[in-house]
C-alpha cells in the first residue's frame, strides 16, 4: 500500500473541490473495493476524499414518481428498504445475490457502480494487464479466462463488470446523477459503463473529479413477474459467471413489456432494448424465451475457458424468464 | 473405576480461551521494541535476479534493513543443512541464498521497519530486475519427463504389484478404463503464517505457527548454526494448518535472520497471496483400468499416477498403493511417477495421496459396477478385502462392513434406482453415490511429562501441537482417566520445545502417539502413588497389596472395601511429598506392526441434486460412517469428520488453485476467487462411528480421525453426479461447465 493524504469532506461542494485540488485523488465510500486494490498496489491514489459524511444517504420519492437512491445508502439498506422491495423487487434480489451481508453493510450504491473487474491479472501486479497498465498486454486472452466476457470484448481486454446491482439497474432504466467541477448532469444507465475497445483502462464515462450523488429509478410496472438468476460456482459469496435480471409485464400470457439484462458476460451490464421490443405482443413461452436468448447472444465469442458461458447464458435467460413468469414464487 | 472421560463428548478445554480471544496465536505475541518484516515476492518463474534496488525503501525513516541475497551471508552453503524432518529427498529451498529464481512467488527480499505499515509500503518500493529463463509448469505437457518416485520421504512406501494384471485385463469379461485429473490445491488455513523471533543473551525464542515445534528447532539450529538448546520454539495455538505447517515455512527463516542480525525482536507474517507460494497438493493424472468376471469378482486392477513436484525436491505421497489393499484382487499393477516442474515443492495436505487415489479408484469401481449392471455397494461387498493382500497380513481390525451397513441404512440406499437419470425433482436431477475410504493408523514414539502437585492438580505436557483438532481436550481426558482425577484438576500443555519431544502433528497419529505417552506417564505416577500408599505408615493401605487399590476422582480406595480410602492430596501430605514428577516414552509395538496392517476405514454416501439445464451441482446429503477404533471424544471426533466431509465437498465441486502456465504462477490467490464452500453449500451431514474394538493397534485402541473423513467424499459425489446425470466427470473439481459438457477443450468426460 502507498502512503496517501486524506480528507473527510463535509458536503458535496467540498468533496468535488477537494478531489480537484489533489492530483491522483479518489473518493472513498465503503472502501470495500478501493482498499483491497490499494493493499495489492493495483490502485495507488495519492489522496483520498472521504465522502461518508455527505448528506447522500437517503432514499426519496422523485418527481417522476419513482425512487431516488442516495449514493451513500448502503447496499444492505437499499435491498431491505420496504419501498424498494415492493416497487423494485428485481433490484432487491440482485443486490442480495451479491457479496456477503458484511460487505453489503459497508458497500454503498455509489461505490457499487465503480467497483472494478475481478480479472485475476488485474489484481496481480506481476502480470500484464491493459486495464491496470495500458499497453502492457492482456494476459487473460490466452490465460485463465473462465470468468471473462463473451460479449463486447476487444483484443485489448476481455474483463467483465462484476456487479449484480448494476444488472438490475440496467434492466430498470435507472439514471445516475453526477456532480462535477462543471456542475450537475444525469447519465442514462446504459451510457454509464463502457466497453473496453482500445481504452480498457476506462471502466465508465465518469471523469475522476465527478461525484455520483444519487441514482434515479423511474416508476416501474415490473413488480410481480421478476427474477434475478445468478449462476456461480458456489451458492453464495461468488461473482456471477452469468447473471440475468428478467422482468415481465404481462397481460394474460402476452408480453406487454419485457426486460432482460445480463451480468458476468461483458464489460458492462448487457442489455438490448431492440431485442426486448421485438417480443412485445408475443406470448410468454419457453420457445419465445429461447429465441430471444439466441438473439441476445449474437456475436458472442469465447476464449476457451469461458466458451461454455455462451450456451449457459442462453439457458440462464430462459430459466430466469420462466421463473419470472411463475411470479418468482421460489425466489 | 468410576471416573470416566474417555469416550465422552467432553467440550473443548480450550474453547473458552478461543472464543474470548485470550488464546494467543503466533501473530498475537507482541514484544517490546519489536520490528516488523514484510516479504517481497518474486514475479517470475525462473531466471536470475540482475539487481535489486532497495534505495527507495532504505531512504524511508524507520526502515532498518532490506535483506536480500546480496547482503545475507554466513549461512551454510550445503543445502542439507536446510533439511527438515518432513523434507522429501532432494535439496531444499534456501531463502535469499543466491540470485537464482526457481519458482514464481519466491521470496526475494525482506524489508524490516518500525511498523508493519511502513514495512509494507517500503516493500512496494523495492525494485527487482530479472533475467528470465524458459520454464514449464504444466504436468500434462511434460508427461514424457516422468521418473520413478524415489523413496526417502517420511512415511512413503513404493507401490507393490502382484499377479499378472495385463493378462487378466485382456481376458476379462467386463472392464473399464478411465483417466482422472486433479487440480492443485492450497491449504489456506484461516490463520496466516507468522513468526516472532527474539534474540536475547545468546538465546533465541520463537513464536511460530507450526505443526511441529521440534522440527522448527532442528531447522533453525542447523541453518543458523545455533545449539538446539539455545533455540526455543513456542506454538500454543494453531489456527488450522492441514499439513502446511509440517515443514518450516520461509517466514520463520526470515524472522530469525532479521532478529539475529538486527538484535531486536522481529515479527514476519505472510499475506494471503503469499500463502500460495510454499507448497500445495500437487496436480495429478491417474489412469485406472479394472476388470471383473461375470459374477462381479475383480480380476485385475491397473493404477498409474503421475504427480508434479519441484525441480529441487521429490515430493511423494501414497496414491496408488491403496489400489492394492482396498479390494480383494489377485492381479494388481501399480505405478507412481513424478514430473519435475518449475514450481515450489508440493507439501502434505490433509490425507495426502489417499484423497487423490481414492477418488480415482472409487470412481473406477463405480464405472465397472455400471458395466456389470450391479449395485455399486454390492459390488464393493463382493470384493471386500478381509486381509491386506499387499503385505499378506491381517488387519488389526476392520469394521468396514459395519460402515457400509450402518451408512446404507441411515442413507436409505436400498431405495436407490440403479439407472442414471432415473431420479428427479422438477428440473433437478437426483443422484446417489457411494465410496470407500481407508487411511493408515500410525503411531510414532512420543514423550510426555506429568507433574502432580500437593494440591491434587496434574499438569501433563508434551511438545505436540493442536491444530484445532482437539489435542488439548483428548489429552486432558486421557490423563484424567488414567490417573483417576477430576478433569478440572488436569491441565495439558503443548507446543513448546522445552517440553518432552513429540512427533510432528500430522497423519492422524497424534491421538495414538501422544495419547499413549500421556497414558503411560500417568500410569507411572499412579504406580508411585500406590507404592506410597502401601509404604506410608499412617496410610490406610499400609502394608496391604497394591493390587486392590483403585483411583477415582482424586480418591484412592480399596476395590473390595470402599470405606478404606484416602485422597491423593492427603496421601501426599502424610507421606511428606510435595510433588511427583515423571517423564516417559511410548512407541509402537514392533511385533504387532510386523504382524498386522493398521487401517481406519469409512463408507461415504452422498446425494446430489444437479440442475438439468445449468449443470449446477449441490450436495444435499452426506452420510459418513467411520471405523476408527476407539473414539476418545465423539464430539471433537465428529467435528473432525464434519470438517473432512466439508473439505471433500470442496474438493469435489469447488476447490482449485489455478496456475497460469504463461507465468508459471497461481492466479486465484485470494479467498474471493479460491473457492471453498460457504455455509449455503453445506446441507445435511451425518456422522456415524461404528463400534470397532482393537487391542492390537496401540494401548488406547485409537486410530485417529483427522484424515479419514475427507478421503471418500469426492468419489461418492462424483459417482452421485454420474447417477444423476449420466455424465462421468473425471476431472476435479466438477464444475457446471464440465457437467454440461460444453467446455470445448475438456475431452475428459463421456456421456452415457
Ligand atoms: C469479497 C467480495 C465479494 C464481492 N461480491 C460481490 C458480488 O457478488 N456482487 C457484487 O455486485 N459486488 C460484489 N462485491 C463488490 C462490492 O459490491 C463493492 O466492493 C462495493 O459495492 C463497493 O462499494 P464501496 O462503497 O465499498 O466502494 P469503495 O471501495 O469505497 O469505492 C469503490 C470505487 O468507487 C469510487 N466511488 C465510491 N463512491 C463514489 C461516488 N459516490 N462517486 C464517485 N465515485 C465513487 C471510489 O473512488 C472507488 O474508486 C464484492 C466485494 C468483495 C470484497
Ligand atoms: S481482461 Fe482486461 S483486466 Fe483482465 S488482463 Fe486483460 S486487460 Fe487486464
Amino acid at each position: 500500500m502507498n502512503s496517501f493524504s486524506y480528507n473527510k469532506a463535509h458536503d458535496v461542494a467540498e468533496a468535488v473541490a477537494d478531489i480537484q485540488e489533489h492530483e491522483g485523488a479518489r473518493f472513498i465510500a465503503g472502501g470495500t473495493n478501493l482498499l483491497d486494490l490499494m493493499k495489492e498496489n493495483v490502485m495507488k491514489p495519492a489522496h483520498l476524499t472521504d465522502i461518508n459524511r455527505l448528506d447522500l444517504a437517503d432514499i426519496k420519492e422523485n418527481e417522476e414518481g419513482g425512487l431516488t437512491l442516495g449514493a451513500l445508502v448502503t447496499n444492505a439498506d437499499t435491498a431491505w428498504n420496504e419501498r424498494v422491495e415492493q416497487r423494485y423487487p428485481l433490484l432487491s434480489k440482485a443486490i442480495l445475490a451479491g457479496a456477503s451481508p458484511q460487505l453489503r453493510n459497508m458497500a454503498t450504491n455509489g461505490g457499487n457502480l465503480f467497483q472494478r473487474t475481478r480479472c485475476y491479472y488485474f489484481y496481480d501486479t506481476a502480470t500484464a494487464c491493459n486495464k491496470r497498465e495500458p499497453g502492457s498486454g492482456c494476459s487473460a486472452i490466452n490465460g485463465i479466462n473462465r470468468i471473462h466476457a463473451i460479449l463486447g470484448t476487444s483484443e485489448h481486454c476481455i474483463a467483465t463488470h462484476p456487479s449484480d446491482m448494476c444488472v438490475a439497474l440496467a434492466a430498470l432504466d435507472a439514471k445516475v446523477n453526477v456532480t462535477g467541477p462543471n456542475g450537475d448532469r444525469t447519465v442514462e444507465f446504459g451510457d454509464f459503463h463502457r466497453l473496453p475497445g482500445n481504452t480498457p483502462h476506462l471502466d465508465n464515462n465518469i471523469s475522476q473529479g465527478e461525484l455520483v450523488t444519487s441514482i434515479d429509478l423511474p416508476p416501474s410496472n415490473f413488480t410481480k413477474n421478476v427474477f434475478y438468476l445468478k449462476v456461480r460456482d458456489r451458492q453464495s459469496y461468488a461473482f456471477a459467471l452469468v447473471s440475468v435480471a428478467a422482468a415481465l409485464d404481462l397481460e394474460g400470457d402476452v408480453i406487454k413489456d419485457i426486460r432482460v439484462a445480463m451480468g458476468g458476460v461483458a464489460h458492462k451490464p448487457w442489455r438490448r432494448r431492440e431485442v426486448e421490443e421485438s417480443y412485445i405482443g408475443k406470448v410468454a413461452s419457453t420457445e419465445n424465451f429461447r429465441a430471444l436468448a439466441e438473439t441476445m447472444l449474437t456475436g458472442a465469442v469465447g476464449f476457451g475457458g469461458n466458451t461454455f458461458k455462451i450456451e449457459l447464458a442462453k439457458r440462464a435467460i430462459v430459466r430466469a424468464l420462466n421463473e419470472a413468469l411463475k411470479s418468482g414464487e421460489n425466489l | 473405576m468410576k471416573t470416566q472421560y474417555i469416550g465422552k463428548p467432553v467440550s473443548r478445554v480450550d474453547g473458552l480461551a478461543k472464543v474470548t480471544g485470550s488464546a494467543k496465536y503466533s501473530a498475537d505475541f507482541k514484544v517490546e521494541g519489536m520490528l516488523y518484516g514484510y516479504i517481497v515476492s518474486g514475479s517470475i518463474a525462473k531466471g536470475r535476479i540482475i539487481s535489486i534496488d532497495t534505495s527507495g525503501a532504505m531512504s524511508l525513516k524507520g526502515v532498518l534493513q532490506v535483506f536480500t541475497h546480496e547482503n545475507v551471508s554466513g549461512l551454510p552453503w550445503f543445502s542439507i543443512k536446510y533439511k527438515d524432518m518432513d523434507a522429501p529427498t532432494g535439496s531444499p529451498f534456501r531463502p535469499l541464498h543466491d540470485d537464482k529464481i526457481i519458482y514464481s512467488g519466491q521470496p526475494v527480499a525482506l524489508v524490516v521497519a518500525e511498523t508493519f505499515e511502513l514495512a509494507r509500503y517500503a516493500a512496494s518500493l523495492v525494485h527487482v530486475s530479472y533475467q528470465e529463463e524458459d520454464f514449464t509448469t504444466d504436468l500434462v505437457k511434460n508427461m514424457d519427463q516422468s521418473y520413478k518416485a524415489p523413496v526417502g520421504k517420511l512415511g512413503y512406501v513404493s507401490p507393490k504389484s502382484r499377479g499378472n494384471a495385463d493378462e487378466a485385463f485382456d481376458q476379462a469379461a467386463f472392464k473399464m478404463s478411465g483417466s482422472y485429473q486433479h487440480g492443485a490445491e492450497h491449504h489456506n488455513p484461516m490463520e496466516l503464517f507468522s513468526t516472532t523471533a527474539i534474540w536475547e543473551n545468546g538465546k533465541l525464542t520463537v513464536y511460530d505457527k507450526t505443526q511441529g515445534v521440534s522440527n522448527c528447532q532442528f531447522y533453525i539450529g542447523n541453518v543458523f548454526g545455533l545449539a538446539y538448546k539455545d533455540v526455543r520454539i513456542i506454538s500454543p495455538y494453531v489456527g488450522g494448518a492441514f499439513g502446511s505447517g509440517l515443514r518450516p515455512q520461509y517466514q520463520l527463516f526470515m524472522a530469525v535472520l532479521a532478529a539475529l542480525e538486527l538484535k531486536r525482536p522481529v515479527k514476519v507474517g505472510l499475506t494471503r497471496q503469499q500463502m500460495f507460494t510454499f507448497g500445495h497438493r500437487p496436480v495429478t493424472l491417474q489412469q485406472l483400468q479394472l476388470s471383473a468376471s461375470t459374477d462381479g469378482s475383480l480380476e485385475s486392477i491397473k493404477h498409474e499416477a503421475f504427480s508434479e513436484t519441484s525441480r529441487f525436491e521429490n515430493y511423494t505421497e501414497i496414491i496408488v498403493n491403496w489400489s492394492g489393499t482396498m479390494y480383494n484382487c489377485d492381479n494388481v499393477k501399480l505405478k507412481y511417477e513424478l514430473v519435475g516442474l518449475d514450481m515450489y515443492t508440493p507439501v502434505d495436505m490433509r490425507a495426502p495421496g489417499a484423497v487423490t487415489g481414492a477418488h480415482a479408484i472409487e470412481s473406477a469401481m463405480d464405472e465397472l459396477a455400471y458395466e456389470l449392471k450391479m449395485d455399486p455397494l454390492i459390488f464393493r461387498l463382493k470384493n471386500y478385502a478381509d486381509e491386506d493382500q499387499t503385505e499378506e497380513k491381517p488387519f488389526s481390525s476392520k469394521e468396514l462392513i459395519a460402515c457400509y451397513r450402518e451408512g446404507a441404512e441411515k442413507f436409505g440406499w436400498t431405495k436407490r434406482s440403479i439407472g442414471p437419470r432415473s431420479m428427479r425433482e422438477g428440473n433437478q436431477l437426483i443422484g446417489w453415490g457411494v465410496a470407500t475410504a481407508a487411511w493408515d493408523a500410525f503411531q510414532a514414539p512420543a514423550r510426555a511429562k506429568a507433574l502432580l502437585s500437593i494440591d491434587g492438580k496434574l499438569i501433563v505436557s508434551s511438545g505436540t501441537s493442536d491444530i484445532g483438532t482437539g489435542t488439548y481436550t483428548i489429552m486432558t481426558q486421557i490423563a484424567a482417566e488414567s490417573l483417576g482425577l477430576k478433569i478440572e484438576d488436569v491441565t495439558f500443555k503443548l507446543g513448546d520445545t522445552n517440553m518432552p519431544l513429540a512427533p510432528l502433528e500430522g497423519g492422524s497419529w497424534t491421538a495414538a502417539s501422544v495419547g499413549a505417552a500421556v497414558k503411560g506417564v500417568c500410569e507411572d505416577v499412579k504406580k508411585k502413588l500406590k507404592k506410597m500408599a502401601v509404604k506410608t505408615k499412617t496410610s490406610p493401605f499400609y502394608d496391604t497389596s497394591s493390587k486392590d487399590i483403585v483411583f477415582d476422582s482424586g480418591i484412592i480406595s480399596d476395590v473390595n472395601d470402599s470405606s478404606k480410602s484416602i485422597s491423593i492430596v492427603d496421601l501426599m501430605r502424610i507421606a511428606g511429598v510435595n510433588s511427583i514428577e515423571e517423564t516417559s516414552t511410548s512407541g509402537p509395538n514392533p511385533i504387532n506392526k510386523m504382524k498386522y496392517t493398521f487401517n481406519s476405514h469409512a463408507a461415504v454416501f452422498a446425494e446430489v441434486k444437479v440442475d438439468e439445464d445449468l449443470g449446477i451441482v449441490r450436495v444435499t446429503r452426506v452420510v459418513c460412517a467411520v471405523a476408527a477404533g476407539k473414539i476418545l471424544n465423539p464430539k471433537t471426533a465428529r467435528s473432525q469428520i464434519l470438517g473432512g466431509v466439508v473439505w471433500g465437498i470442496s474438493k469435489a465441486l469447488e476447490e482449485e488453485s489455478k496456475m497460469d502456465h504463461q507465468y508459471g504462477r497461481f492466479m486465484n490467490h485470494n479467498l474471493s476467487e479460491y473457492h471453498v464452500p460457504v455455509n449455503k453449500d453445506i446441507n445435511d451431514i451425518e456422522v456415524i462411528f461404528v463400534e470397532e474394538k482393537d487391542d492390537i493397534v496401540n494401548p488406547l485402541g485409537v486410530k485417529g480421525v483427522g484424515e479419514i473423513g475427507i478421503i471418500g467424499v469426492a468419489g461418492a459425489i462424483a459417482n452421485a453426479v454420474f447417477h444423476a446425470t449420466g455424465v462421468r466427470v473425471r476431472n476435479l473439481p466438477i464444475t457446471m461447465d464440465k457437467v454440461l459438457q460444453i467446455a470445448e477443450d475438456d475431452k475428459n468426460q463421456v456421456a452415457v
